[in-house]
């Protein structure tokens, strides 16, 4: 029975593992500051950095890049660890940060704000509220629902807040103006890097810092929760309290990268399957690898969404595009547990 | 160790079952027998602490559940649930150690000596070598020994066991129910668990507690509660018990025709 050819890395292998992703991430940054319409060599990327190369590269690393670069590997790596605790918190390897209706709520609250022509930094507070809010209306239905098992009465009623959120954003699509607020509502929807500047990222940095806290801390606890309720609070463990704390850790961090970064799709669902694939399910080594993978991941598609064409691509299109027939693959190799 | 008094039983406004006493000692093997939906679960559950009782109440080492904390319970007391396939695949020994919950800080991992306790855990029951193994890929029975092992590490020394040998085949069922007769005689453990099959009750010698429509009909030794009558009454077919020849009981159900079937209710 363990003769299978991927049996999952022993704990020493999963650290070095971790180790050599976080090398290959550093290096494709490097890579990245390095590409783009005004090509630097990595001696002049490094130049930079150091603060010791020309006028020109400094101005364009400095402002332009590496926000974008650092906004990208924060993105992904948020999405990722987001979608991570709740695979585990659903039991279930198909869930995404977005079951709960995070991205719907924020993206009703995008619409919102820019539908009421407010400037971008209010913008991202209402979809960071949006996202919030719609995550605690669909905790609050649900525990209010009696008789249906807890878990099935979120996911229910995190469809039906999503479908309606979905529903508001689309009236306010119709209504808005279509030369000016269309466009960018449209552009939100898919997600894009392409305006993230070093002021955009600086307020969310501690944020995704406070929901990940949570995970890390109660990193080896939240594997409790693949087992169930019933056999958690039988082996000591208050189940749907830790429940309510990884879903608001993971809300808050899905919610302030939505924020600044748009719908982001597929990240945060097949992310935590790659690196479960790589180091086993325990969520104590699982975070921060799929963390990592999820920060190369974003790094790569947002580097492709700038590069490969005179105009962006919308971030969305790229990791659905890239995103999806990875999935069916993962699907069609069936192995258990990882699909 | 565990006792309960004059419970009455069930979910929220749902009663499921009444005037239920029932007292589990050290090195005790209970087996509660019933037919399907007689409230087996609910009764578990209750005892478990996982939902409160409707009346009555349940002491832990002469403490009252309901004062107990979570923890505090999963130190005295164990579930075994049925062997069932987790939606990931965690390794034997990660599954064995979260039995160690209760005993390990809020936001600590497992120690060395955790890992050691779920090492020996699992040597105990005879499957040292399945440490590292794939647990959703183990067959029936190894995962059922490998959730006695988890409660083992638990070191609680009242075990709970849901059908512990369902769905088990004929050898593993044995060699189940053989690892469980040790852990009362040999390890003192107070044992309860539910089972359908009335043989498995002779075959470890237990003291049987028979339940029918959400009450206990008797309780005592196998040979006394376990009567052809009783038997009968519970179940809906005839049974006959006989003695074989090395000296033990077994329960034979008379096979009935469609026609007949409900008939003896």
């Amino acid at each position: 029975m363990t003769g299978h050819a991927l049996a999952t890395a022993r704990p020493a292998h999963r650290v070095s593992m971790l180790a050599a992703l976080a090398m290959l991430l550093a290096a494709g940054a490097l890579l990245a500051l390095s590409i783009g319409p005004y090509p630097l060599a990595f001696g002049d990327v490094l130049a930079a950095l150091a603060g010791q190369a020309d006028a020109q590269a400094q101005l364009v690393i400095w402002n332009i890049r590496l926000p974008r670069v650092l906004g990208a590997m924060l993105v992904g790596a948020a999405l990722a660890a987001a979608g991570a605790s709740y695979q585990v918190m659903f039991r279930n390897p198909l869930v995404s940060p977005d079951i709960l209706g995070v991205s719907a709520g924020a993206a009703l609250g995008a619409v919102c704000g820019i539908f009421l022509s407010l400037p971008l930094l209010a913008v991202q507070g209402f979809a960071f509220l949006g996202g919030l809010g719609a995550v605690a209306l669909v905790i609050f239905i649900a525990s209010s629902v009696r008789g249906v098992d807890h878990t099935l009465a979120l996911v229910l009623t995190g469809i039906v807040v999503g479908a309606l959120a979905g529903a508001a954003t689309s009236l306010l699509k119709v209504m808005a103006d279509p030369y000016d607020q269309l466009p960018a509502i449209t552009f939100w929807l898919l997600g894009s890097l392409a305006n993230a500047t070093g002021s955009d990222l600086m307020p969310v940095l501690p944020v995704v810092l406070i929901g990940l806290i949570p995970l890390i801390l109660l990193r080896w606890r939240i594997n409790l929760l693949a087992l169930g309720d019933d056999e958690a609070n039988a082996l000591g463990v208050d189940a749907s309290r830790l429940r309510l704390l990884v879903i608001a850790a993971a809300t808050i961090i899905t919610a302030s990268v939505v924020a600044i970064a748009g719908v982001v799709g597929w990240v945060g669902l097949i992310i935590p399957h790659m690196a479960r694939l790589l180091v086993g399910p325990s969520f104590a080594t699982l975070l921060p690898v799929a963390a990592v993978l999820g920060a190369g991941y974003l790094l790569l598609v947002d580097t492709l969404c700038r590069t490969l064409a005179t105009v962006e691509i919308p971030l969305g299109i790229l990791t659905a595009i890239i995103g999806a027939p990875f999935f069916l693959w993962l699907l069609a190799r069936g192995r258990r547990g990882y699909t | 160790m565990i006792a309960a008094g004059a419970l009455s039983i069930g979910h929220g406004r749902t009663l499921v079952g009444q005037a239920i006493s029932l007292e589990v000692e050290a090195g005790e093997i209970v087996c509660l027998l019933g037919p399907n939906g007689c409230g087996k679960t609910t009764l578990f559950r209750t005892l478990l602490g996982l939902i409160p009782p409707l009346a009555g109440r349940v002491l832990l080492d002469g403490r009252d559940l309901t004062t107990l904390g979570r923890s505090a319970i999963a130190r005295r007391m164990a579930y075994v649930p049925q062997g069932h396939v987790p939606p990931f695949p965690y390794e034997v020994e990660e599954v064995v150690l979260m039995g160690r919950s209760a005993r390990i800080g809020l936001l600590s991992a497992p120690s060395v000596l955790d890992h050691e306790v779920a090492r020996t855990a699992l040597a105990r029951l005879g499957i040292g070598d399945l440490a590292g193994a794939d647990y959703s890929r183990l067959s029936g029975g190894q995962r059922q020994l490998v959730m006695i092992a988890r409660a083992l590490a638990q070191e609680a020394s009242i075990l709970v066991m849901d059908e512990p040998t369902a769905s088990l085949d004929f050898g593993n069922q044995a060699r189940v129910l053989s690892r469980i007769a040790e852990l009362a005689h040999a390890g003192g453990h107070a044992v309860l668990l539910s089972t359908h099959d009335p043989d498995q009750a002779f075959a470890l010698e237990a003291r049987v507690v028979l339940m029918h429509d959400g009450g206990l009909l008797a309780d005592g030794p196998a040979g006394d509660v376990l009567t052809p009558d009783r038997l009968s009454e519970v179940y809906g077919v005839p049974v006959r018990v006989e003695r074989t020849a090395s000296g033990r009981h077994v329960c034979a159900p008379a096979l009935t025709k469609a026609h007949s079937l409900g008939l003896l209710k």
